[in-house]
Formats: C-alpha cells, sequence, structure tokens
C-alpha cells in the first residue's frame, strides 16, 4: 500500500444527548494512502458521516465530542488542533464534497464569488486572479459557458450542476484528500454516473486521495480500491474491492451484497430480494459483544460475550468476526 | 448544425442579447427594487421629504417661533398653507424643522436597536453553551420592563449630564435616540437569534465550515445575509415606533424642549384644539403616517431586491 496519508486510529466520537452517550464512532480504524480511493460503506446511522466530519473536525461540539484516537493527517494529529489551524488544512490539505448540492451552497451569492472566496481566503489570490480561476475550475467540472455561468445564483442550476460547483470548490485549493460524503445519493443515476466519472477525472487529474462515504455498493465498486465497511459506529471489515466483492467474509457484508438487487437472478429465479432483518441497533447501549449479534444468522454465544477485534486475513483483508480464523501467519504468532 | 440555416440565425440573435444579462449584484437588486412599484413610490416620497426638510430654510421663509396673535389658529390659506397654531405660528415651517428631529430619530434610533439586537442574536443563535440562554433571559427581561417608567427614569436621571456634554438640543438627541433605540432591541434580537439557529445548520455553512471559513465568516458572509430579509422588515417598523416613541416623551414633556416643534409635539399640542383647529393635528399625522408607511414599504421593497432567489 502508499505511503499513508491519513491515519484514523482509534477514534472514538461521542454525542452527549438528554438519554446519554451516544457512541457514533467507537474506536475506528481507516488508513487512506495518497491517491487512492477508499469506501466507507455501511447503512444510515452507523457512523460513516460522523467518521469524515471527525477528520475535519465539523462535528457540533458540544453535544459531540472526539473522546479518543488520533487523525494522523501526514503525521500529524488534527484531534488537539485549535480553530484557526483546522480552518487552514480545510480546503487547502482535506476538502469535503456534501450529500446536499441543492442546500450546500449559499442561495445569497453567486457560485462565483463562493468559489472566488476560498480562493482568496487560502491561496491569497486577487480579484482577478480568482475569478480567472474559478472559470477555469467551472471549467474543469464541465460546466457550459464558465465565464457566464459564474455570474448565476445557486438556484439557477440543477442539481447536478450544483453538485459540479460544489466539487469545483473543493478542488480550488488542490487538496490532497477529498472526502465525499454520500456526493451521488441525492442525485438521479444517469447524473450519478457523471458525477462518478467526474470525480475519478479529477482524481486522475489532480491526484488526490478521496474518502468515498456512501450506501450504494454499486458504486464503490465502480470507484474505490479499498472499502471499509462499518457498522454501529465500527469497522467490521476492510478490503481491497476485488477481494471484498468475491469474498465478503462478515457476514454482515455478506447480507450487503446478497441485497444488491441483481438484473440476471431477479429474472430467471423470480427470487425476493433479500434483505438483512433487524435494524440498526441504538448506539446509546450497544450491546456487549458483536454489534451485528442480534441480527447475525450465524451469532452464537460467543459473539455476545466481547467484541471481536479486527484481524487481517490476509491480502489486506481484515474482519472482526469470531467465525473467521485469522490467517495462519497471524495466528502462528 | 451548422448547416441549418433558422439554428445559426437564432444562435446570432441569441448571442449579442445573453451578455445583456449579468449585472453586478447591487444592479440586480436595484432591478427586483424597481419592480416593487409601491416601493419606488415610496422611495419617492420619502426622498420628497427629506429634501423638502433639508432644505427647508431656503423654499419657506418664515420663522418658526415667529409669533402673531392676529393669526392664530389659521386654517390652511397661501400665507400658511398648513394653517397656525395658538400663537399664530407657521405650521408649514415648524413642520418642516420638526421633521428633521423625528425622521433623524427614527433612523437613528432603529440603527440603534437593530445592531444592538443583530449583535445580542447573533451572539445567542450561534452560541452553543450557556452564552445563549443567558442573553435570551436577559432580553425576556428587557421586554417584560414596563418602557414608560423606564425611560421617564432614565432621562430624569441622564438629561442634564448629557446637556452639558453635547449641548441642550444635541444631548436630548442622543439621550432619546439610546433610549428609544436600547429599549427596542429585543424584537431583533429573537428574530435574528431564531434566524441564526435554523441557518447555521444549514448545509451550506456547513460547506464553509468545511472549506475553512472561521466562526467570524461563516456568519458575517453566509449566515447574516440570509437573515437579512425579517431584519429589515423589523428594522422599518422599529422607524416607525421610534418616532411614534419621540412623539410620547415630547407629549409628556421629558423629550426635546417644547420650543423644538418636533411631530409628535406638533401632533400634542393640537390635541386641545381638536374641534376648532383639525388641521394642525391632521398635518403632523399625515406626515408620520406617510413617512413611516413610506419606510414600510421600502422595507418591503428591499427584502424582495436583496433575495436573489426571487426570479426577475
Amino acid at each position: 500500500m502508499a505511503e499513508p496519508l491519513l491515519e484514523i486510529r482509534g477514534l472514538k466520537t461521542h454525542f452527549s444527548t438528554d438519554d446519554g452517550m451516544v457512541q457514533a464512532v467507537d474506536g475506528v480504524d481507516i488508513t487512506i494512502g495518497r491517491g487512492e480511493t477508499v469506501g466507507v460503506v455501511g447503512e444510515s446511522g452507523c457512523g460513516k458521516t460522523v467518521t469524515a466530519l471527525s477528520v475535519l473536525k465539523l462535528i457540533a461540539m458540544p453535544p459531540g465530542k472526539i473522546v479518543a484516537g488520533e487523525v494522523l493527517y501526514q503525521g500529524r494529529n488534527l484531534v488537539p488542533l485549535g480553530a484557526d489551524e483546522m480552518d487552514r488544512i480545510r480546503a487547502k490539505d482535506i476538502a469535503m464534497v456534501f450529500q446536499e448540492p441543492m442546500t450546500s451552497l449559499n442561495p445569497v451569492y453567486t457560485v462565483g464569488e463562493q468559489i472566488a472566496e476560498v480562493l482568496r481566503r487560502h491561496e491569497g489570490l486577487s480579484r482577478r486572479d480568482a475569478a480567472e480561476k474559478t472559470i477555469e475550475m467551472l471549467r474543469l467540472v464541465q460546466i457550459p459557458n464558465p465565464d457566464r455561468r459564474l455570474n448565476d445564483y445557486p438556484h439557477q442550476f440543477s442539481g447536478g450542476m450544483r453538485q459540479r460547483v460544489m466539487i469545483a470548490m473543493a478542488l480550488s485549493c488542490s487538496p490532497k484528500l477529498l472526502i465525499a460524503d454520500e456526493p451521488t445519493t441525492a442525485l438521479d443515476v444517469t447524473i450519478q454516473a457523471q458525477i462518478l466519472e467526474l470525480l475519478a477525472d479529477m482524481k486522475s487529474r489532480f491526484g488526490m486521495a478521496i474518502m468515498l462515504i456512501t450506501h450504494a455498493m454499486g458504486v464503490v465498486a465502480e470507484t474505490a480500491q479499498r472499502v471499509v465497511v462499518m457498522y454501529a459506529g465500527k469497522v467490521i471489515e476492510e478490503a481491497p474491492v476485488d477481494a471484498l466483492f468475491a469474498n465478503p467474509r462478515h457476514p454482515y457484508t455478506q447480507g450487503l451484497i446478497r441485497s444488491i438487487p441483481r438484473i440476471d437472478t431477479a429474472a430467471t429465479q423470480k427470487a425476493r430480494l433479500e434483505a438483512i432483518p433487524g435494524v440498526v441497533p441504538s448506539l446509546l447501549n450497544p450491546p456487549p459483544g458483536c454489534r451485528f449479534a442480534p441480527r447475525c444468522r450465524y451469532a452464537m454465544a460467543k459473539c455476545r460475550e466481547a467484541v471481536p477485534p479486527l484481524r487481517e486475513v490476509g491480502g489486506g483483508h481484515k474482519v472482526a468476526c469470531v467465525l473467521v480464523e485469522p490467517a495462519l501467519e497471524m495466528a502462528g504468532r | 448544425m451548422d448547416g441549418s440555416i433558422p439554428a445559426s440565425r437564432s444562435a446570432e440573435l441569441a448571442a449579442p442579447a445573453r451578455p445583456a444579462r449579468h449585472y453586478s449584484p447591487w444592479l440586480d437588486a436595484w432591478r427586483r427594487f424597481r419592480r416593487h412599484r409601491l416601493a419606488v413610490a415610496s422611495l419617492v416620497i420619502l426622498g420628497l421629504m427629506i429634501a423638502a426638510i433639508l432644505l427647508a430654510p431656503f423654499i419657506w421663509g418664515l420663522a418658526i417661533n415667529d409669533i402673531d396673535f392676529t393669526a392664530r389658529l389659521k386654517g390652511p390659506s397661501w400665507q400658511h398653507p398648513f394653517g397656525t397654531d395658538d400663537l399664530g405660528q407657521d405650521l408649514l415651517a415648524r413642520m418642516l424643522y420638526g421633521g428633521r428631529i423625528s425622521i433623524a430619530v427614527g433612523l437613528a434610533a432603529m440603527v440603534v436597536a437593530i445592531v444592538v439586537g443583530t449583535i445580542i442574536g447573533a451572539v445567542a443563535g450561534m452560541s452553543r453553551g450557556w452564552v445563549g440562554p443567558a442573553l435570551m433571559w436577559l432580553t425576556d427581561l428587557f421586554l417584560s420592563l414596563p418602557t414608560l417608567p423606564l425611560l421617564l427614569l432614565v432621562i430624569y436621571l441622564f438629561r442634564d449630564a448629557l446637556k452639558s456634554m453635547f449641548g441642550p438640543e444635541g444631548g436630548v438627541f442622543v439621550l432619546i435616540v439610546v433610549v428609544i433605540g436600547g429599549l427596542r432591541w429585543m424584537p431583533a434580537a429573537r428574530l435574528v437569534r431564531a434566524q441564526f439557529l435554523s441557518l447555521r445548520e444549514k448545509e451550506f455553512v456547513e460547506a464553509a465550515r468545511a472549506l475553512g471559513a472561521s466562526k467570524l465568516r461563516q456568519v458575517v458572509r453566509h449566515i447574516l445575509p440570509n437573515a437579512l430579509g425579517p431584519v429589515i422588515v423589523a428594522a422599518t417598523i422599529d422607524v416607525a415606533a421610534a418616532i411614534i416613541a419621540e412623539s410620547t416623551l415630547s407629549f409628556l414633556g421629558l423629550g426635546f424642549p417644547p420650543d423644538i416643534p418636533t411631530w409628535g409635539r406638533i401632533l400634542f399640542d393640537a390635541k386641545d384644539y381638536l374641534d376648532i383647529a383639525p388641521y394642525w393635528a391632521l398635518f403632523p399625522g399625515a406626515a408620520i403616517f406617510l413617512t413611516v408607511l413610506s419606510i414600510n414599504f421600502i422595507g418591503d421593497g428591499l427584502r424582495d431586491a436583496l433575495d436573489p432567489r426571487k426570479v426577475m
């Protein structure tokens, strides 16, 4: 694997609510190499977004709090940094694209002003230079007539176009890491494909790493090199994309992959689409042991005793499940 | 497409027309404002009134305090277009002079109220700890104070000190503006806080934060402009309320000295003669009414003009 750009180690982000501590992210380890695309998947409420927001320290504090762990960006821990230092890292080193392109742009400024603002602040460009760079960025994300669209307001753009603007804005300072939090969820399928293609294109152009958060397995299969599967605030499986789809080891991952609608089997076998029974457990008082145990078809007594650790099973494939025997060389140690 | 004649012709027609579509944001706002007919009419009326007030000494020669008992309580005539009061003083001259103070008090008190209210509301709306609730308690506390007795007390206590500092007229002006503004910031603070509470969670603010905008920058550039609409409307209402509050104070003898004929003062002087000289109350009343109404319409127009989502 390439030299790590971002290392999340043992990250725990908790939210204090009236009912108690919600352990939204509970000991997550994710490593992202330079120029690598890592997909983070899992169902709603599993802590994907909170993990991403914790990296940039965008969690509302209070009620949120990073209670433990480190976020090493190029070897530097971001967790203890102050607001000013974080402001300098945001956009310039790590940028983020959000899920909702319809509301992620400020409605009272033209898109040109919004992109130029980022450029002027972080790159110290003059008004004129920033305007030029803005046009260039809009052209890069394939917005037609960028020199004219520059003066339009967000409401004059369609959803896909706005997401392009968001991407242009995020990439304007050439960050080394782009966190894309479900960038295509709010868009229709054809536009989704276009945006994913655009992200891939931008990646090859700028060479940045991407942390792609999504719940669509298809998106991950197409774009990511490595996949991290999260469940209830924990990483339960991590593998290169091919290995994960060919040989999912964790029952949850298996369930996720089985629940992808398939055009070939559906037509021939009239099979019902498989779903994982049950819902994500409350993170307020998570069950002891494996958090997936209550929904797991293979669950046994052992599962409910202790949280199974994430163990390497070979070839960069890590699983946190008692069913999976660790790779031989690991076991021999 | 090149070969088809109609397509290329329409392209030619469209091309020169398009660049004209783009204006600076301010010009854009002006274009939207102009579509609001009432607002434009109000702007003209208010402009005329302010011009008349400022140019009064040059256009109307009569003094405000020329007492002429032969002409007391005369109705409108060519000599005295707005009539005269019980001392035979020319009402037009008095109103032109008093209008300066009434409008200045209204605008200045509005600025004080809105600035204080916006700052307090913004701080309360952004804070996630105890500061926000504490500021709201303060706001509620101020709201629960009986305004008039407090006004009277403050003016009674500080009038002389301020008079010696800023002179008799300036001192009272500063005092009245601060007192009226200082007791009217609460609605603005609540309004701004409510707007901030909802706006600060909006995705575009989070996006700005993700792109490294500092807290101050988020507030000033991203949240405040989006909260401006209701604040502008509140501001116009505050102008009206301040003009009326000043009238009340004048009536109670705690505003400007009686020889300074603010509109409120004239109105209250006229109340004893309503049956024999209704015009005396009518003209200052109409002036206050027109000012307040036109400022409200202008506020309405401004709110629409400053919202780029309004389609032209």
